[in-house]
């Protein structure tokens, strides 16, 4: 008898095996998904850009850890989900956004958005959006104050309102500002986004300058070919449900077909696909899986709510952009949308309806 | 491989897994018989359904072949002596859930020929159904796919019912596993043979073979010996886990969907495992009992994996050594596949007639699933991977409330056949199936309680 060690054997149940995916890696490859829309986000709006990701980013992720640590449970910063919402963060924030306020926001996001509900899982809403709703209401003046892309001095200076110390109005600033803004050549700068020049003066920009990023907005919302290679990259490797984007974005470039058949002024379904915040938003936000449908059928409705409700508020409501309060909305009802789209089980006759 | 493979076309199931194959250590390996063992246990309970009656005293001696245990009601089988020796002891053994259980301890006499001495011939051609049930049930032979359900107990349809399609399951589809794919290429004739019994108890219009399309080779040496003017139909089907199982299987090549809580008698089909169908092919025209089986010993910590003829009753210990186990790398050895099989708590357990593997995983593999465990992102991975459409995520949260009739009743928790597909692809690392495996125990439980 050959030597085979006796009691060195583990117990355990099937299956013996495991798929080499896991949560932390999904967490990571996000991460890595969204780092070029960052990069263009400072190539287009400098050190401001810089300072807004790096900040927000800090703040979830101290939060995060300070959660655990008075919660007394094992720190969750290493699955990375605190850093997407930092990053998230600050690319739905206007880039001049004083800093401190984007720190309340990270906070915010993690406090509000997400360890209040149980932590990781359990969040019922995008919490980066939480943050952004909450600034939102907070901060009305600093959340729609634009600058121009591509200033000649943004690499030299931050955007004036950045530094601005905490409590103190984003106003205070107003003469540095408007050197800032004498640097941008462009004459007669307006201050709006294309989504709100389209909404209050009825202009329109032209889709490539939208596609490629030429156009003043959200730190990271205006280069929509990047967010979608980081979209194809995702999906590619299995990470994210296309379905709730295609979904989406369908079903905001029908309703806004509809309307333009409705209304000849309307705008192009083209110009709303990839103005503003829709291509982050679909790609990035609505994919939130823990705040999203799983069954396969309750995700196309889903996505196809929040397309539809873009364009809803988008034309009809008071504010310019609708992404934020779609997603928002679709994350409240999702739960319901997965209650009333339970699979048909396998040999069973009919859909059967949840109990609870 | 053929158009309809290449396109990814073949026919399949909704759902479900691709693990890796792992199959190319052992799937070109000749079946060798493995010598015997100087001491060999017969557990009595090696089946679904009633324990077999000990029909030999301690110190009788006994021959190869012989049966020693009697069915112990119409759900059972006999048990037949795996070699010629002695009965030394009927008592209590280690069995592989790690509790004791009743077994034949057979000492086996040095230098013995083993020959087979057992059989004689009968003409299958003008059994009748009843008499094909007793005769199979003679042979002792159960489903040898891992479910170890007496066979004989499939033959006898219950009045009202009609089988019209048998099928043969030559899927395989557990990674590693290699045996029913050297079956097929090494002996069709014999999985032919046992077809033409179970046809025959049926009276079935149609018999259709599934093999998954990773086994080109055994779909052409199936097809090369398959008898003229027989209504059988060979069909290479997508690779895919849980392919073999059978409700899949009947959906893939009959597109017919076994009811909840059926079987698949109530959609008029049977599933015969291709080793289970060898073993009837080969035994029964003799009236012999099942002695020995096919298994594959295989797995990153076995120095010579291949696919062994083995007397059953074999401690998994000797098998190990046979084929250069390397003891220090493993960690976990496992009878059956990697997806469904049992880890072992002791390697004095026999081999037994359900048994398809000795798989040993080593130390990298053992790490990998012992990773940590996140909380559920409801990344719907899950859902799209269970092939009874059920929502595992939802049942897992269900599961840790421990609101276990709402899982049952509003989420078909018992529609899951454990086939592991949701723990496999989860990357949260979450433990699904086996938190089904208790909720299910509990209702069942509950169940018989009231």
């Amino acid at each position: 008898m050959t030597g085979i060690k006796p009691g060195t054997f583990e117990i355990r149940t099937s299956p013996h095996i495991k798929a080499a995916v896991t949560t932390d890696v999904i967490m990571r490859n996000v991460v890595y998904a969204l780092m070029p829309i960052c990069g263009f986000a400072v190539w287009a709006f400098g050190l401001s850009a810089l300072a807004l990701v790096c900040t927000t980013t800090a703040a979830t992720v101290i939060t995060e850890h300070l959660v655990c640590k008075i919660s007394k449970k094992p720190t969750t910063v290493a699955d990375f989900s605190a850093v997407i919402t930092g990053i998230l963060l600050a690319l739905t924030l206007p880039p001049g956004i004083p800093l401190w306020m984007g720190f309340v926001g990270g906070v915010v996001a993690i406090l509000l958005g997400k360890a209040l509900f149980g932590g990781l899982g359990f969040n019922t809403f995008n919490p980066a959006l939480v943050a952004r709703a909450f600034l939102q209401a907070a901060f009305p003046v600093a959340m729609t104050q634009w600058v121009p892309a591509f200033v000649d001095g943004r690499f030299s200076q931050c955007i004036p309102t950045t530094l601005i110390p905490p409590f103190l109005s984003p106003n205070m600033r107003a003469d540095a500002m408007a050197g800032y803004l004498a640097q941008a050549r462009i004459d007669g700068w307006s201050g709006a986004t294309p989504l709100s020049l389209m909404k209050f003066g009825g202009k329109t920009t032209a889709t490539m300058d939208l596609f490629t990023g030429m156009i003043p907005g959200s730190t990271g919302e205006t280069c929509a070919i990047l967010i979608l290679l980081g979209g194809v990259y995702l999906v590619a490797r299995g990470m994210m449900n296309w379905r709730i984007t295609a979904a989406m974005l369908a079903s905001a470039y029908v309703s806004s077909w509809l309307f333009c058949l409705a209304d000849k002024t309307s705008p192009t379904p083209a110009f709303m696909l990839f103005s503003g915040g829709l291509m982050l938003g679909a790609v990035f936000m609505a994919t939130d899986m823990v705040a999203s449908p799983t069954t396969p059928l309750g995700v196309w409705i889903y996505g196809a709510l929040m397309g539809f409700l873009t364009i809803l508020i988008r034309l009809k409501g008071g504010l310019p952009e609708g992404v934020m309060y779609a997603i928002l909305l679709g994350n409240a009802v999702s739960p319901h949308i997965e209650n009333l789209t339970q699979p048909r089980v396998f040999g069973t006759k009919r859909i059967k309806k949840a109990v609870k | 491989m053929s158009v309809l493979t290449l396109l990814g076309l073949d026919k399949t199931f909704s759902h479900g897994v691709h693990p890796p194959e792992y199959k190319g250590l052992t799937a070109h390996k000749p079946v060798r018989r493995m010598p015997f063992a100087s001491e060999m246990l017969v557990p009595l309970s090696q089946h679904t359904g009633a324990p077999a009656k000990p029909i030999v005293r301690e110190g009788q001696e006994v021959v190869r072949s012989e049966p020693i245990a009697e069915p112990g009601g119409f759900v059972s089988v006999p048990m037949h002596a795996p070699a010629t020796g002695r009965i030394a002891r009927i008592g209590l053994a280690r069995d592989v859930r790690g509790g004791m259980s009743p077994a034949i301890f057979l000492q086996l006499y040095p230098g013995e020929s083993q020959e087979i001495l057992y059989g004689a011939p009968v003409d299958v051609d003008h059994m009748s159904n009843e008499e094909i049930v007793k005769a199979v049930q003679r042979t002792g032979v159960v489903g040898l796919g891992g479910a170890a359900f007496p066979t004989h107990v499939k033959l006898a349809v219950p009045e009202g019912k009609r089988i019209d399609s048998v099928i043969v399951n030559g899927c395989e589809c557990e990674p590693y596993l290699t045996t029913d794919h050297r079956l097929m290429v090494e002996q069709p004739e014999h999985v032919y043979e046992g077809i033409r019994v179970v046809q025959r108890a049926y009276k079935a219009e149609r018999v259709v073979v599934g093999i998954e399309n990773n086994k080109p080779d055994a779909v052409e040496a199936m097809r090369r010996a398959k008898p003229d003017g027989e209504p059988i139909e060979v069909e290479s089907i997508e690779t895919k886990y849980p392919q073999g199982a059978e409700k899949m299987l009947i959906k893939s090549l009959l597109n017919r969907e076994v009811p909840s809580g059926g079987l698949p008698m109530d959609v008029g089909a049977s599933v015969f495992n291709v080793a289970t169908l060898a073993q009837i092919g080969e035994l029964l025209p003799m009236q012999q009992g099942l002695i020995e089986r096919v298994i594959t010993v295989t797995g990153p910590a076995v120095g010579n994996p291949g696919n062994y003829l083995v007397a059953l009753g074999t401690p998994i210990r000797f098998v190990l050594e046979w084929c250069r186990y390397r003891g220090e790398d493993a960690s976990v050895v496992i009878l059956g596949g990697p997806m469904m099989g049992v880890a072992v708590p002791s390697l004095d357990i026999p081999i037994t007639k359900g048994v398809t593997s000795i798989l040993v995983l080593d130390k990298a593999e053992v790490e990998k699933r012992n990773r940590k465990e996140y909380p559920c992102i409801r990344c719907g991975s899950c859902l799209d991977a269970c092939p009874m459409h059920l929502n595992p995520s939802r049942l897992g949260q269900l599961a840790r409330k421990r609101t276990f009739d709402t899982m049952a009743d509003a989420f078909n928790l018992m529609d899951c056949f454990e086939c592991g597909c949701c723990s496999y692809v989860c990357p949260s690392n979450i433990p699904l199936v086996q938190r089904f495996r208790v909720a299910k125990a509990i209702i069942r439980e509950r169940k018989a309680a009231s």
